[in-house]
């Protein structure tokens, strides 16, 4: 616990002393303004809820969360401080977590910078404050397993910009798996069970349930299994390319 | 303290370590000398539990780091090759989040950070970004991480690569400081340097052990060990230079300057043999004007790259 507290103080340190940090909060809640006041028509539907808000974060987390991520390991092999680093008497697992659990706080300040969104909603209308918080659980909870397949490519690359895209693309199949565009493509003419096993990999699928203000322990799973799954196969990565 | 047994690494079709195995013991400095490619730093990175082996054993106070890596890495100290560093960190918190990691007790922490500020001297640039700090500034900062907690045994890849002679004096001090109460083993490929701090020298070509001795010893095998070196200023005859290859403890004599007002030469000695009585009995006797002399200790370069590319041992 100490050396997971310990490296994710320095990696969180890390991403303040950079702009990184600055980058991505600012990035992230302009464009949560812009997305849910333009496209998303918050104040045209006169709804007091956040539908439109949350709508977009799986296309802003497509490619911010990626940028969050692509340092993580690239950084500590290009700069040879992985050797560093996993000389310490830590564990392959306390690294990696004292990692990924840095990003994530990065990705869950920015969503607490959101807020004034929630605020404004309760200003204008009366809306269902839990269903909002379950979105915003789901939301952070989505982030994580983006950040976590981000974390594993990272581990894969030792080049940042490499890292960012093919992560990038890998969380597009996991949203896209759940847009109606692919299932239908899929259900023209693959059984039930394929569409389903497809529908159900997505983040969409899942996202949208818990958006919808039902934390339901099956998404919760899927998301933490989600994120345990890439961070295991982030320690694998590392073991595996260390030596070059 | 340190034993290491039939260490072997392969990299895809190289093998880079090939059953590599000595021991260590408190107070030893160990110099791990070869060329480029030979195997120290990927045998460093299994001593100290960056790689794992593909054969073989390193057991640290009799502890197996395959079986408890936690433990026994808390136990060592380690300079990677290159020093490498949190660049975008301060030397002050980046010694502040390794107390961290090692566990050292926070009461104890301040006061060790600042011994070891102290000892490599980096209280100028404490709270500099790393990344601006010149190469001089960053090995300390590696050295000071390395030495943080004590360790019981010092890995040091190359401790003073790229530093000025000044520096490399300090860091050098520094280890033989430490020395009596560790165990130390620094790689290096250069050799003033085994001779300057290191108890033992274990030379490595190819991913093998060639050479386990001593620096002296060593040099004991170098052709110029007990040699001597005379300018005298006149011309010698070839009677002279014969006489002086005459002389027992003589094995050969190499004239690097011949003129009419002035005589360089070189006299190599056999195995265990010193030169100097007999060769200034001679300078008297036939009152040579002899105007310089001086032995030598023995060549490591020479004994180096003769065990290196195979023609010795």
């Amino acid at each position: 616990m100490r050396a997971i507290r310990a490296i994710f103080k320095r990696e969180l340190g890390g991403y303040f002393a950079t702009p990184i940090a600055y980058v991505f909060l600012t990035i992230f809640v302009l464009l949560c303004g812009v997305f849910t006041f333009y496209l998303g028509r918050f104040i045209e539907l006169g709804q007091a809820d956040l539908q439109s808000f949350f709508l977009f974060h799986p296309w802003l987390y497509l490619f911010l969360i990626p940028a969050l991520a692509m340092r993580l390991w690239a950084e500590e092999r290009r700069g040879g401080t992985i050797e560093l680093l996993l000389t310490l008497p830590v564990t392959m697992t306390q690294a990696v977590l004292g990692k990924f659990f840095a990003a994530w706080a990065v990705a869950v300040v920015a969503l607490a910078l959101t807020a004034p969104i929630w605020l404004t909603v309760n200003y204008l209308g009366d809306p269902d404050n839990g269903v909002i918080l379950a979105a915003y659980i789901g939301s952070a909870l989505m982030a994580g397993a983006f950040l976590a397949i981000g974390t594993c490519f990272s581990a894969l690359c030792k080049n940042q910009v490499i890292a960012f895209v093919l992560s990038a693309a890998a969380c597009l199949a996991f949203v896209l798996s759940g847009y109606p565009l692919v299932l239908e493509f899929f259900g023209a003419w693959a059984p039930a069970v394929v569409v389903e096993a497809v529908s159900s990999l997505s983040f969409l699928t899942h996202f949208n349930a818990i958006a919808r203000g039902v934390i339901d322990l099956r998404d919760v799973v899927y998301f933490v299994s989600m994120i345990a799954f890439w961070l295991y196969a982030t320690a694998l990565v590392i073991d595996l390319k260390k030596g070059r | 303290m340190v034993e290491i047994e039939g260490l072997t690494k392969r990299f895809r079709a190289v093998t880079a370590v090939d059953d590599v195995s000595f021991a260590v013991e408190r107070g030893e400095v160990l110099g791990f000398l070869g060329p480029n490619g030979a195997g120290k730093s990927t045998t460093m990175k299994m001593i100290t539990g960056f790689l794992a082996p593909d054969a073989g054993t390193v057991r640290i106070a009799g502890r197996d780091i395959g079986e408890e890596p936690v433990a026994v890495k808390s136990g060592i100290g380690y300079l990677p090759e290159g020093a490498p560093l949190y660049s975008d960190m301060t030397p002050g918190t980046f010694l502040a989040f390794v107390a961290e990691v090692r566990g050292l007790a926070p009461a104890r922490r301040r006061a060790r950070i600042e011994e070891v500020i102290d000892m490599v001297h980096i209280g100028s640039v404490l709270n500099q970004p790393i990344e601006t700090l010149s190469k001089g500034f960053k090995r300390r900062v590696g050295l000071a991480q390395a030495v943080l907690h004590d360790p019981q045994v010092l890995i040091l890849d190359e401790p003073t690569d790229g530093l000025d002679p000044n520096q490399k004096h300090e860091v050098r001090n520094l280890i033989r400081g430490m020395a009596s109460e560790k165990v130390i083993v620094l790689s290096t490929h250069i050799l003033e340097e085994v001779e300057a701090v290191c108890t033992r020298a274990i030379i490595v070509s190819r991913g093998r052990v060639v050479s386990d001795s001593t620096p002296q010893a060593l040099m004991e095998r170098s052709r110029h060990h007990n040699a001597l070196s005379l300018v005298v200023d006149q011309a010698l005859s070839a009677v002279d230079l014969e006489a002086l290859e005459a002389l027992p403890p003589a094995a050969a004599v190499e004239v690097s300057v011949r003129s009419e007002s002035r005589t360089e030469l070189r006299i190599f000695a056999k195995a265990g043999c010193s030169l100097v009585e007999e060769v200034g009995a001679l300078a008297r006797e036939r009152g040579w004007l002899l105007t310089e002399m001086h032995g030598e200790r023995g060549r490591l370069d020479e004994v180096f790259r003769e065990i290196t590319s195979g023609q010795l041992s």
